[in-house]
């Protein structure tokens, strides 16, 4: 096994690619009864610092159909210069600069260690990276004050040749000009007035030469600097204005009655913002960055009246379809994305209230375009300071973490099909041979289009196999997959990432060892709650429970050793052992269970779930305990009320929220000063080093979670309390299953 | 008024005709000479006899003509003559005023004065001893004569039949004349031939009729002059060509005054035409009468319709005798008004008293009826009963001025507050407490004087009376003691029970290509700083309450945040033009002086901003739309002032296309170019109204920017309409900043409601003036200011009492420009009769010009112009014929017999036929038509006097130390001398016309240069020179401007100048160019129309 741990381990970090299964079932049928389905979660951009990108592009399969790249398992004829494409086995000629080409001398994309290889484009005009805020404007003054310190703060991080634009809105929707002197111009437009982008553009004067201070309307993007030059500026030039332009932000004026709520058009901001980059910079890398303090109360997109009285929907108005704006809203926000997405430009949303802010509705508009979203109570926390700065962090080339308009591409050996995708990214609808009936996920391509990546953002993707089980595959065979990931960098240039793997085939009814030796638990569980969480989205949730339990005991049933009628004699073999955990975790989470959480919650749980690569994922499914105590080092501990203990500390971190947890006595010491004694400093310790581990785990997740420190008896030790097994309860004092 | 009348026909007629035969020949000849109709009039050369007199005329024109440019010869015939008796001029002034003054007492039978005809010295020259009286009643009863001989038919058809015809002749006639192109000649012969053969026998019979009707002087003579004088018209030969015109257009005959030249001298054809520009205004009097029997004869006397549709064309043979001295002078009878009613305090308290005319000044004492500045009625004796007033057609009106100006020694109306419980008011018909509310039983009650109704006294009201049953304390309240007062509102009477807030202005700008490029915007930014100094305040504020905002656009909206607090001004683009809306609430509307850092930045900034703009599509609607909603959001009632320059073409609501269309002019289609393009126009200016949101529409367009649609709102929100066409700021600077000025300093009441109530007996049925009505009897204005003028018509539905009068009340609700809400209350006690004599001795004529162009103005939405005009004529007609019918000691149904007070109906109404509303000049535009329209639909009486007679004022005959104005002279070329310089104005133009041969001292000291020629005409500035002359005038011209509510730019012409044309445009007595009727050819008509009824 710890082959098969290692090997798992070695691909992913080269790869970045985890399969549910290593070794695969050679036939269709063989394949269904595993359980599982055939499927990898690939993150496309993982961080590589040891893979510089060859600064030409790579050699493509000249079938039309195919088009896979020349990669390590491609035959090649070293003699003739040729190579057989070991997707559809065209034979190819080298193209004349691999005249040299020979056995000792191969270009990267040959070598088996660069299975992933990245490529970087030169042609084509680089267009600066796009900021587009769009702020609400209806706060509280003090979380403007701090909204406006974050966006001031953001200036100086981007980079300086970066286009950045404002959009404020409340009752009224504002676009701001940015290059006038003097006088601060604004194109203001009515929030409760649905436009077409044509609309939108016409009214800015994005498309007639008419006005002075555009010419024609660019043909291409990149020509264009003076076209949308009023709206998008450089950073470098208008930093001062923009700053003092933030500074003299108001809250909305309209006078807002008591009962009432502030009416705020995000709907019909986020519309002109999506119009004006689609109109000015289509497919160029973009980010609109949505802030809003509430939910959108008026026009198209209203999630809520404005009348106080009237509560924002909860689930259980959804379920007894009480939502009145639900359905419109989330198709207007849907249209939304889906225009953003085939622009090539991604939507993040920055919610912070108290109250629900809409996030069930626009939750496409981030979903769909790879997009962030966060929430939280308010821009004045840390929560959200720091996870808004933690988007402008950099890598260790310094560059920025964030790539724009990719899209990926999957290719097949042709005993696989691919079934599907789940994760940030929206079809592109390229159907071709090797894209399966049978949909999981985003379906029916083989194409997805992802406007925003960042190098932890991670794709599930299914596959089928289509092998039929009377046309066994040669001993030896290998099945290949082969991803193609093409982006714009976040310095600008185009570039292209090839991950091309291959796996053995096995015959199930001879070779289930291997196969089953080969599982990764993992990726399975990870994979298994993504199309849980996928099928949430649209279904019942017990429908979905159902499923996913039918699913675990299906696989029980297949892997598990155990005599009938003995519940004692049950096995799993190590490779399975912790798969029903994960599900048992996965059925109590937030992704699936809606019980005490907003839809808004819900939204932005699934989202992130559906996002962040294996490790994060599996701390979502289950999250991780510590356990610190004197008798010795910090050690993980189970999730189960059975690990609340008096004398030790608790670190518990769910991926949302960290939480540290002082047992009673812990509790009594700290209240009793005992840290502060000299000859208690190792108390002193003991309680400084979940802080620490806080910390550590604080400095890396994005988006910030939510920290808590609590103690035995506090009113937010409800965090840890809702997560544990409750193995033991306030009636039972003992574990499950002894009394 | 008898006296004249009865003046005994038959002597006069003798006379008379032979003069008469002089002038048709005069004329005819003119036309033969120029053109065919010589032939027809050839007959009048016939009368040379009768001649021998205008032979000199026609020799001193002769030499004129030859001599001086022919422009003016024409004129110069008649002007000659004129300048000849100008030269005397002073000593004919004398006779004829003396003429006339005699006449007064008598009151006019001005049926003679027709006959008189001749103003031209010729006449004089015979008579020349005569102008006595006695001269005067012979030459009206000439005037008579050939009305009486006509009895019946035959005089009518001398007059009218052909006049028709003739007028539309000769209204192309004259222009051709003038311009010294001919195209009108073209075109007349050609029409002319085709009627020619037809006509002409038609004529001659017509004139064998008439002279057998009249005496056979008249008779015998004309037909052979006739004759004779034929032949050498023939012999034009070209001529012949035009005769046939004579049918349809008597134009050829226009040419008389050549043609009298001709006539009498014989070598006419040559002179003619250079003599034909000038001389129009004299031929239209000779012509009219020579076309009159032609086209008389032609067709029998259907003529009258006709007429009215051809202003032109009348003057029948009559008018050629009429000597202009002595028919009706508005100069004359202005002037003494002025001498009788100026030096004595005007005192209200008296009911049904006639107030001075509108060009008096005096002062009014209130003592309880509203001050005439405030209402003024067509008659000031209303018949009692609905029979009586269709019987004589008199309109019943009243123009009301609510808030009008009053000279500082009158005080403007007390504010009177009744606490709590408002105003007191009868409780039936509601109208409010005045001074003829009756109280009885002790005080404790009173009697409504509107509906008789019973009232409670409130016990906090109640005072005890007098022996004379009138309250003790009438004079200590205004209320029971002065006809105008006010009372504070409370606030029942405020919009949604709540008092309202401040009112605000918003300056909305035109910032398009074409605002930018004539230097309006940064002319206009320029002024605005200072001119927000002085927003309207009320009483002693120590500054005004009225906020103001500032929106720019051209296919957009720019908005402006001028908050104090903002260090700049913010600029809000709004182009959602098709729904429109308000960006921002707070710090679009601010007080001057908080925000006066922020708005100088912004006015600095938006002619820069603005600079190198390409855009020069405007929208419109969506700007009135923007500020209305504005105002709605800040709750408040307001105005805008929108400074605009184009039509609106850009793709929004209101949207509109160039639809002017010159072919429309005289078809049943032409109402449509006075009629709004769509409907969007008139919802929009409903919701304004709503609002309390009144706009004032400065418009500066190069080419046709739809008029008619633009004013629509400004129209229905009680706003003014400003034009100025082709702006260049050096020239129209001074102009727009003046008006602009007044404009935005006048004190304006908003959000107000008007009604009139009146005694049991009478109703006011319509209503005329820039207002909404969304009911029959609440007049809405969003916005009211002391120009703007309310005419309201009055009709019985019952009986009225002699003894108790008529009653009028006229209460305004509105916004005082501080935010108070105020109720103006009028009261006006009218006098009741049952004789139409008393009906006709206390009307007032202005007043009922002011109604019936207002009645017109507005009829041209709905009818052919032509059916207006004929609706005037004939109202005017059946008012004087009712009056001669019935109040007229009878005489001879010949004679022409006018009321006293209504003896310049005939002139004024000629006035207002031949305005360019309702008789276009082809170099009158659609646009300024609409203009005016809108223009006279909310002027008061004052204005609509001098609008349609304006006012002549010669400048270098009185003495250069008189500081008063000099006296006016009547508005006619024959009035002019060419060697004085003439101001003319009507309210909205200012001329200042230099004669050729005038003195070089005074043209060195007016203009500083050394001779006539060098004088540039069209000069709007005169040079500020230091001598008594230049300061007299620069001095005349500043308090004229004074006087008028619009300032009138001033343009200098020359004497036989091309831009003469536009100033003898105003020569209202003369015939104009369009077609108009000369006074004469009209009072012609006017008297066969009278007969024609008669019979």
């Amino acid at each position: 096994m710890a082959t098969y741990l290692e090997f798992i381990q070695q691909n992913e970090e080269r790869d970045g690619v985890r399969f549910s299964w290593n070794v695969w079932p050679s036939s269709r049928l063989e394949a269904t009864r595993m359980v599982v389905p055939l499927a990898c979660l690939l993150t496309p951009l993982k961080e590589r610092p040891d893979l510089p990108p060859v600064q030409y592009e790579p050699v493509l399969c000249s079938r039309p159909t195919c088009k896979a790249v020349l990669n390590p398992l491609c035959q090649v004829d070293y003699r003739a210069k040729l190579w057989a494409c070991n997707f559809c086995f065209q034979r190819n000629q080298f193209p004349p600069a691999y005249g040299g080409i020979s056995e000792v001398n191969q270009p990267a994309e040959l070598m088996p260690q660069f299975s992933t290889i990245e490529y970087m484009i030169q042609r084509g005009a680089q267009s600066p990276l796009i900021f587009l805020y769009v702020v609400d404007t209806c706060l509280e003054e003090d979380d403007l004050q701090a909204l406006k310190e974050s966006l001031q703060m953001s200036l100086s991080l981007l980079p300086p040749d970066a286009l950045v634009g404002l959009i404020t809105f409340g009752r009224m929707v504002q676009v701001h000009e940015l290059s006038c002197e003097g006088i601060s111009k604004s194109y203001v437009f009515r929030g409760t007035k649905d436009l077409t982008a044509k609309q939108i553009q016409d009214m800015l004067g994005l498309t007639k030469p008419a006005t002075p201070m555009q010419q024609a309307r660019p043909a291409q993007p990149q020509e264009h600097p003076s076209v949308s030059s009023r709206f998008l500026q450089p950073v470098h030039k208008i930093d001062m204005n923009l700053t003092d332009l933030l500074g003299e932000l108001q809250r909305d004026p309209w006078p807002v009655t008591q009962g009432k709520r502030p009416l705020r058009s995000t709907g019909v901001a986020l519309s002109i913002a999506v119009g004006l980059l689609e109109g000015t910079f289509p497919n160029t890398g973009a980010r609109i960055m949505l802030f809003t303090g509430g939910p959108p109360t008026q026009g198209p997109g209203m999630v809520v009246g404005d009348e106080l009285k009237i509560p924002i929907r909860s689930w259980h108005d959804i379920e007894k379809d009480n939502a009145r704006f639900m359905k419109k809203a989330t198709k207007h926000y849907e249209m939304l994305a889906n225009r953003t997405a085939a622009n090539g430009h991604c939507i993040d949303i920055y919610a912070c209230a108290l109250d629900q802010t809409g996030l069930l509705e626009m939750k496409c508009c981030a979903n769909l375009t790879g997009g962030y979203m966060v929430m939280g109570d308010s821009f004045n926390t840390s929560l959200f300071k720091q996870t808004f700065q933690r988007i402008f962090t950099k890598d260790f080339n310094g560059d920025f973490r964030m790539a724009f308009g990719a899209t990926l591409d999957v290719k097949t050996s042709r005993e696989l099909k691919i079934a599907g995708a789940i994760g940030p990214c929206v079809s592109l609808n390229v159907k071709g041979p090797c894209v399966s009936e049978n949909e999981l996920g985003v379906g029916g391509t083989s194409q997805w289009k992802i406007c925003g990546l960042d190098p932890t953002s991670t794709l599930g993707i299914y596959f089928e196999v289509v092998n039929q089980h009377n046309a066994p595959i040669p001993q030896g065979g290998r099945g290949a997959i082969q991803f193609v990931t093409r982006y714009q960098h976040s310095s600008t240039q185009r570039r292209i990432r090839v991950t091309t793997i291959a796996r053995n085939w096995a015959d199930a009814q001879t070779q289930l060892r291997h196969i089953e030796a080969a599982f990764d638990q993992e990726a399975a569980a990870v994979l298994m709650a993504r199309l849980g969480v996928f099928r949430a989205e649209s279904e019942e949730g017990p429908d979905v429970l159902r499923w996913l339990d039918r699913q675990l005991i299906r696989l029980c049933q297949k892997f598990g050793q155990y005599n009938k009628e003995d519940p004692a004699s049950f096995r799993l073999s190590d490779s399975f052992s912790l798969y029903p955990q994960f599900m048992f975790h996965l059925r109590r989470s937030p992704f699936l269970q809606v019980f005490n959480n907003s839809p808004d919650e819900s939204s932005y749980y699934r989202h992130h779930f559906a996002r962040q690569d294996l490790t994060q994922s599996l701390i979502m499914i289950q999250p991780i305990l510590y356990s610190y105590s004197f008798h010795g080092p910090p050690e993980p501990v189970l999730l189960d009320s059975s690990s609340i203990l008096a004398d030790r500390i608790l670190l518990m971190d769910t991926f949302f929220q960290i939480v540290i947890y002082l047992g009673e006595t812990i509790a009594q010491w700290r209240k009793a000063g005992y840290q502060d004694m000299p000859e208690y400093e190792n108390f002193k310790h003991l309680l400084q080093a979940p802080l620490d581990d806080a910390q550590e785990i604080l400095q890396a997740r994005f988006p910030m979670p939510r920290y808590i420190n609590t103690e035995h008896g506090g009113s937010q030790a409800r965090f840890l309390l809702s997560k544990v097994n409750p193995s033991q309860t306030h009636n039972n004092h003992y574990a499950w299953g002894q009394c | 008024m008898n006296v004249n009348q009865s003046i005994p026909p038959v002597p006069p007629f003798g006379q008379p005709q032979p003069v008469y035969p002089g002038y048709h020949q005069s004329s005819y000849s003119g036309q033969s000479g120029s053109t065919a109709p010589a032939i027809p009039y050839g007959a009048y050369n016939g009368p040379v006899p009768a001649y021998q007199q205008t032979p000199p005329q026609g020799i001193s024109r002769a030499l004129p003509s030859s001599g001086a440019p022919p422009a003016s010869t024409a004129q110069a015939a008649c002007g000659q003559v004129a300048y000849g008796q100008f030269g005397q001029g002073d000593v004919q002034n004398g006779p004829s005023s003396t003429v006339q003054m005699q006449r007064l007492p008598g009151s006019q039978p001005f049926g003679s004065p027709l006959a008189p005809v001749g103003s031209q010295p010729a006449v004089l020259q015979p008579y020349g001893p005569p102008p006595t009286s006695t001269q005067v009643t012979a030459q009206l009863a000439g005037m008579q004569i050939s009305g009486a001989v006509a009895p019946a038919p035959p005089s009518s058809g001398l007059g009218y039949g052909p006049p028709t015809s003739l007028a539309s002749a000769s209204g192309s006639f004259p222009n051709s004349g003038l311009y010294g192109s001919y195209p009108q000649g073209q075109a007349s012969p050609i029409s002319q031939a085709q009627g020619h053969p037809g006509i002409q026998t038609p004529q001659q019979s017509a004139l064998s009729q008439a002279s057998s009707f009249t005496p056979p002087a008249s008779g015998g003579p004309r037909l052979p002059s006739m004759t004779g004088p034929l032949l050498p018209g023939q012999d034009f030969g070209g001529p012949s060509v035009s005769q046939p015109n004579h049918v349809s257009s008597p134009p050829p005959q226009a040419l008389p005054p050549g043609t009298q030249m001709t006539g009498s001298l014989g070598p006419p054809p040559p002179m003619h035409s250079p003599q034909q520009p000038g001389y129009q205004p004299q031929q239209n009097g000779s012509f009219g009468s020579a076309r009159g029997p032609q086209p008389n004869y032609g067709s029998p006397y259907p003529a009258a319709p006709t007429f009215g549709s051809q202003p032109g064309p009348p003057q029948p043979l009559p008018p050629k005798r009429l000597d202009p001295d002595a028919i009706p002078s508005p100069i004359q009878v202005i002037e003494d008004d002025r001498n009788n009613r100026g030096t004595e305090p005007f005192v209200t308290g008296v009911r049904g008293q006639v107030p001075p005319l509108v060009t008096t000044n005096f002062l009014v004492k209130d003592q309880g009826n509203a001050s005439p500045r405030y209402i003024r009625c067509t008659s000031y004796n209303i018949p009692c009963t609905s029979d009586m007033a269709k019987q004589a057609q008199v309109p019943l009106a009243a123009v009301i001025k609510p808030l009008a100006r009053l000279p500082p020694d009158e005080a403007s109306p007390y504010v009177v507050d009744h606490g709590e419980s408002g105003p007191l008011r009868c409780n039936r018909c509601k109208a409010y407490m005045c001074p003829f509310m009756q109280f009885i039983e002790g005080g404790r009650r009173f009697q409504c004087c509107f509906c008789s109704c019973i009232n409670d006294v409130p016990p906090q009201y109640f005072q005890h009376l007098d022996h004379t049953g009138k309250r003790v304390d009438a004079y200590d309240r205004p209320e029971l003691s002065l006809g105008s007062y006010e009372f504070l509102a409370t606030v029942d009477y405020c919009k949604n029970n709540k008092f309202p807030s401040p009112p605000a202005f918003i300056f909305m700008i035109d910032v398009s290509y074409n605002a930018i490029r004539t230097g309006l915007v940064r002319l206009l930014c320029e002024e605005l700083k200072s001119l927000l100094d002085f927003l309207p305040r009320e009483g002693g504020a120590e500054e005004s309450a009225i906020r103001v905002g500032f929106v720019t656009y051209n296919k957009v909206l720019h908005f402006y945040n001028v908050k104090s607090s903002l260090a700049q001004p913010q600029m809000m683009v709004v182009s959602d033009v098709a729904d429109m809306f308000v960006p921002l609430l707070d710090g679009f509307l601010v007080n001057v002086s908080e925000s006066r850092a922020v708005i100088t930045s912004l006015l600095d900034q938006i002619p820069e901003m603005f600079a190198d703009t390409r855009e020069t599509e405007t929208v419109f609607v969506p700007v009135i739309q923007a500020g209305m909603e504005a105002l709605k959001a800040a709750e408040c009632a307001g105005k805008l002032f929108l400074f605009h320059t184009s039509l609106p073409i850009a793709e929004a609501p209101g949207k509109l296309k160039n639809r002017d269309d010159r072919k429309l002019i005289n078809t049943d289609k032409e109402k449509t170019l006075f009629q709004p393009q769509t409907g969007a126009y008139q919802t929009l200016a409903k919701e304004c109204v709503a609002q309390g949101c009144c706009i004032d529409l400065f418009l500066f367009p190069n080419q046709y920017v739809d008029v008619a649609t633009l004013s629509v709102v400004p129209q229905l929100t009680g706003g003014s309409v400003y034009k100025y066409a082709c702006f260049q700021v050096e020239n129209d600077q001074e102009r727009f900043l003046s008006d602009l000025r007044r404009d935005v300093q006048k004190v304006v009441g908003f959000d107000a409601v008007m009604r009139v109530r009146t005694s049991t007996g009478i109703r006011a049925v319509d209503f005329f003036g820039a207002f909404y009505m969304s009911n029959t009897t609440d007049v809405e204005l969003a916005g009211l200011d002391g120009d703007k003028t309310v005419t309201v018509e009055f009709k019985h539905d019952d009986r009225l009492n002699e003894e108790s009068g008529a009653l009028l009340q006229c209460a305004l609700l509105y916004t005082s420009c501080a935010g108070q809400r105020r109720l103006r209350i009028h009261n006006l006690a009218l006098n009741c009769c049952t004789q139409l004599a008393d009906l006709y001795r206390n009307c007032e004529t202005d007043t009922l010009i002011n109604y019936m162009a207002k009645f017109a103005y507005r009829g041209v939405l709905n009818s052919p112009v032509k059916a207006v005009r004929d609706t005037l004529i004939t109202q005017c007609a059946q008012i004087l014929a009712c009056y001669r019918k019935n109040c007229a000691s009878p005489s001879s149904t010949g004679q022409l017999i006018l009321p006293e007070c209504m003896k310049l109906l005939p002139v004024y109404l000629n006035c207002v036929l031949k305005s360019d509303v309702l008789q276009p000049g082809a170099e009158v535009t659609t646009d300024d038509r609409a203009y005016v329209r809108q223009l006279v639909t909310s002027m008061d009486v004052a204005e609509t006097n001098v609008f349609f007679y304006p006012r002549l004022l010669p400048l270098t005959k009185s003495p250069i130390e008189s500081t008063t104005e000099p006296p006016a002279v009547r508005a006619s070329e024959e009035r002019l001398s060419n060697g004085d310089i003439y101001l003319l104005e009507n309210g909205l133009n200012l001329f200042l016309w230099v004669g050729a041969s005038v003195q070089q001292g005074v043209v060195q000291s007016l203009f500083s240069v050394s001779s006539f020629s060098q004088i540039t005409s069209g000069l709007s500035v005169l040079p500020v020179l230091d001598n008594p002359l230049s300061k007299k005038v620069r001095g005349l011209i500043d308090s004229l401007r004074a006087q008028r509510s619009r300032y009138m730019k001033l343009i200098v012409v020359k004497q036989e100048d091309k831009l003469e044309m536009l100033f003898k445009h105003f020569l209202v007595e003369d015939k104009s160019l369009s077609g108009g009727a000369s006074y004469v050819d009209f009072l012609c008509h006017m008297h066969k129309e009278i007969r024609q009824l008669l019979s």
